[in-house]
């Protein structure tokens, strides 16, 4: 679908002046950020600055917050994703997440999968949707340790594989993008790498976006950097760049430890 | 341990030519001979610590205490309850000669010897004529056969006091005795037949039967009615100034008296709707009304229950409200909501007050054959029985409580079984 | 910059740093002394900067294990990773500093058989040289884009300077051949001391980096000049 966008440096989601209240607290003072079609970009920044709120935003889990009211605009390809007439569960299709806690579902590993490509009818039962799990697993990494328990349930699985369990059932509807909030905050430091390298893998086919605490997790996978400060971006560059040598003191101060 | 270490010390300091050698072995013994030992391996208790573990002790004890107490109360009613229940479920029968005659057919008195009038059931007697009727090639014979005793003779037998047998027949019953014309049986009377005036001819078929039919309807009507009420709240509804309200009310009709809801089912079934005062259907639905919000609660909890992370990941990939709540949130409550329900309507099972109201508390031997036949329920009829002041009734009241415990039981371990599988990590 | 919430990655990169500036220190006083040797013909001196050449090694040894340290165990990122990068090639220039003050107290060695005739040419070289040194070594320990500038620009100076005095000795060579021998000398003199200069600029040129994060090795002064100002 995506497939080989890593080569070229079209923008996959384009953010305008987003803000965004719950009731009468702005979480969010104008967001304005280009997310780059086939890199990682990462969300960094203390709890509490949006980064999170941020990231739910861009496949509209929001929503189902009832105090929750955006402005501006958030273009996937162009299209405002907040337009009336978007179908948010098509949207969510296109715009997959990853969530902080492994939350498989407490089915076979093979429903896991099968669940959304189902729902959605994009395979029918049988041997297209065999296929489709197979594959989905071959991507995520996880097929060689699951392909002879496919029947057990997937909350059985170790917290690592459990979170590429859920990297498998995200893209296995294909998206374009796939948000992934703090992926590895449950996991132990191989079971992290694991995930990690299965990002730099993924990018190849798909955009991702990730939040994150750790700041060598942002550094290592990451292409480019936002930094989040009280509902506001502070910087946005290229990871290198903000690694080195950021442009403001705030980012400074937080990337060194130097924080509050 | 102290002495040794001093003992060391001594010697060591004697050896002057050591001296290095000794402060460092001293070193080591004072560590190893627990002269340094920590406070909280004090041998000599502070006040302080004697106090704290005092207050401990005594907690302890009363916690026991209360808990004694607690088994106590129940051993001693399981012991009272099975002790009167238990004669119950005997029944005493006598060898007599039954004699299938015209007179017998108009006067079922005239079927039995003069001497056994008052020793054999006067029910059984009645339906003596009735029988005779479908079978007339009995008529004119005669026959000895074990028939059901009258429930003095029962109680005589039974040896219980105050059981108001004549002495004419005490006499015939003890001859009778002598002669091996007296046995005990298991009692079959008391679960095949209705309710009765005459004790040893009362049983809980009715009554059972009329629970079966109550409960049915209860939970037909209160278990769909109240899950979806609470998937809607749960997973559906806005919350806003109305949901909020209706959330209130649904949390104080748990708590109102239960009469309360007698009064409302015969306003509305009863004396609006029109539904048969005493019927299954009336105390079925007025039951509804009262399980209604413990369902409701009881699921909305298991709905709440089931961790929100499973919903994001259903939305995460795009599923609908309604896909989240049927593919994932309810298989994973269903566990909880039937807990919540068994034990709703185990609570409508044994409930009395609100059916007095509609009626169900009527003398009724008759097994209901549909739910708009007058009928009452298992608790109502111990109830009726309890108030009957002839001794039969008192061992088959126990015996009602004993068989109205048992299903309760039943159905409560059924509930934790199902909590217990609903405790599923995922 | 404000505080580390960590205190002891603080009190670590304070404490490198005044090792760092301890062994400039070291090497400004190396320098000082050699030349002192050499204009008062006094081996004393020479003697004590070859003796005390190992003090700046050691002190390099520890620095070297201080960065290796914090780099395994705190992960510094920005400014905090600029420092410690500079650190390192910091006190590789502060070494070879070292060595070659101890190259210049060994020539002054040499001159006791072969006395120099021109002391005061070297004498004005060592002056700017030693001038480029202090100018990178307070760069270093303030941070200061200005100084370190100065210690950039005065290289053409001395690269100038250095270069008239070779042609000054190569004439004394050709004109007296038996001058040859101190004429050698000298010039090994005067290429340590350029060599010096040269470290001193590496070092400006670091301290610029750690600062601003921007690369000004390898480009002509006014570039650099333009990056810093940007």
């Amino acid at each position: 679908m995506s497939t080989g966008n890593n080569t070229n440096n079209e923008t996959k989601i384009s953010i305008r002046d987003l803000k965004l209240w719950y009731g009468d607290f702005e979480a969010l003072h104008g967001i304005d950020l280009d997310i780059l079609s086939g890199k990682v970009t990462a969300f960094i920044g203390p709890s509490g600055c949006g980064k999170s709120t941020f990231l739910r935003t861009m496949n509209r889990m929001n929503d189902r917050i009832p105090s929750c009211r955006i402005e501006g605009e958030i273009l996937l390809e162009g299209q405002n994703i907040y337009a009336p007439e978007v179908d948010v569960v098509q949207l969510r299709t296109h715009v997959g997440m990853v969530f902080q806690k492994p939350n498989p579902f407490p089915k076979s590993i093979y429903e896991n999968i099968a669940y959304a490509p189902r729902i959605h009818g994009l395979v029918n039962d049988g041997p297209d949707m065999d296929e489709l799990v197979e594959s989905s697993l071959r991507k995520a990494s996880i097929w060689d340790e699951v392909k002879d328990k496919l029947q057990q349930p997937g909350t059985a699985l170790s917290g690592g594989q459990q979170q590429r369990l859920c990297i498998a059932r995200t893209i296995a509807v294909e998206p374009d993008v796939i948000l992934m909030d703090e992926p590895c905050s449950a996991l132990d430091p191989i079971a992290t790498a694991k995930i990690e390298e299965l990002m730099d893998e993924l990018k190849k086919d798909y955009t991702i976006v990730i939040v994150t605490h750790n700041m060598q997790q942002a550094a290592r996978v990451s292409d480019y950097t936002a930094y989040f400060y009280l509902g506001n971006v502070i910087e946005f560059a290229d990871t290198h760049t903000i690694f080195t040598a950021p442009a403001n003191q705030k980012t400074e101060d937080y990337i060194t430890g130097r924080f509050g | 341990m102290n002495k040794t270490a001093e003992a060391d010390i001594a010697m060591h300091t004697n050896n002057d030519a050591k001296m290095d050698t000794t402060t460092m072995a001293n070193d080591l013994n004072n560590t190893e001979a627990g002269k340094t030992t920590p406070s909280f391996m004090n041998e000599h208790k502070s006040p302080h610590q004697r106090k704290r573990e005092r207050a401990d002790a005594r907690f302890h004890f009363y916690g026991f205490a209360a808990i004694a107490l607690a088994l106590a109360f129940l051993v001693f009613f399981f012991v009272d309850i099975i002790g009167k229940a238990l004669p119950a479920f005997d029944e005493t029968e006598v060898l007599a000669t039954i004699h299938y005659s015209e007179a017998a057919s108009k006067n079922y008195n005239k079927a039995i010897d003069k001497k056994m009038r008052g020793v054999v059931s006067r029910a059984w007697l009645r339906s003596l004529p009735a029988y005779m009727k479908a079978h007339p090639e009995l008529m004119g014979s005669s026959a000895e056969l074990w028939v059901l005793a009258d429930s003095r003779v029962d109680q005589y037998i039974k040896q219980h006091d105050g059981h108001g047998l004549k002495s004419k027949h005490r006499r015939t019953v003890d001859a009778m005795l002598k002669d091996g014309k007296i046995r005990t049986v298991f009692n079959t009377t008391l679960f095949t037949n209705g309710d009765s005036k005459l004790p040893e001819y009362a049983g809980i078929l009715a009554a059972s039967v009329g629970t079966v039919f109550t409960l049915l309807i209860t939970m037909l009507v209160a278990v769909p009615i109240g899950v979806m009420t609470a998937i809607y709240l749960e997973e559906f509804a806005e919350d806003n100034r109305f949901t909020r309200m209706v959330e209130v009310n649904i949390n104080n009709l748990a708590a109102i008296p239960s009469i309360l809801y007698g009064l409302l089912g015969l306003a509305i079934f009863i004396s609006f709707f029109g539904v048969p005062r005493s019927s299954a259907l009336a105390g079925g639905l007025t039951l509804a009304l009262m399980t209604l919000p413990v369902i409701i609660i009881t699921t909305r909890a298991a709905l709440r229950a089931v961790p929100e992370s499973i919903r994001e990941a259903a939305y995460g990939l795009g599923a609908s409200n309604l896909q989240t709540a049927w593919h994932h949130v309810l298989p994973l409550a269903m566990p909880g909501i039937l807990t919540g329900s068994i034990i709703g309507l185990a609570q409508a099972m044994g409930e009395t007050a609100p059916l007095i109201i509609v009626g169900m508390m009527a003398y009724i031997p008759e097994a209901p054959t549909t739910i708009l036949d007058a009928t009452t329920v298992l608790p109502a009829q111990i109830y009726t029985w309890s108030t009957e002041s002839m001794r039969g009734y008192g061992e088959r009241t126990a015996a009602g409580i004993l068989v109205l415990l048992a299903v309760l039981l039943s159905l409560n371990a059924l509930a934790v079984k199902l909590r217990n599988r609903s405790q599923q990590s995922w | 910059m404000n505080q580390h919430t960590i205190k002891r990655f603080e009190d670590e990169l304070t404490e490198l740093k005044e090792k760092v500036l301890a062994m400039g220190g070291l090497v400004e006083k190396a320098t000082k002394r050699s030349m002192n040797s050499l204009i008062k013909q006094d081996s004393k001196r020479a003697h004590k900067v070859i003796d005390r050449d190992h003090a700046i090694n050691t002190l390099e040894v520890e620095i070297d294990d201080m960065t290796r340290t914090i780099l395994a165990l705190r992960q510094p990122a920005a400014g905090d990773l600029r420092f410690i990068m500079t650190t390192i090639k910091v006190v590789t220039d502060l070494e070879r500093m070292g060595d070659l003050a101890e190259n210049i107290a060994e020539n002054m060695l040499k001159t006791e058989e072969h006395p120099l005739t021109q002391i005061s040419s070297l004498q004005s070289f060592s002056d700017l040289v030693l001038d480029q040194l202090t100018q990178a070594l307070n760069a270093f320990s303030k941070g200061d884009l200005d100084d370190a500038m100065v210690c950039i620009e005065e290289n053409q100076k001395v690269q100038q300077n250095f270069k008239s005095m070779q042609r000054e000795y190569l004439t004394y060579m050709m004109e007296d051949p038996r001058q040859i021998t101190a004429g050698l000398i000298a010039t090994d003199i005067a290429r340590s001391l350029e060599r010096i200069g040269d470290h001193a600029v590496n070092v400006a040129e670091m301290v610029i980096y750690m600062v601003k994060g921007k690369e000004v090795r390898h480009v002509d002064t006014d570039t650099a000049t333009a990056l810093i100002n940007e």
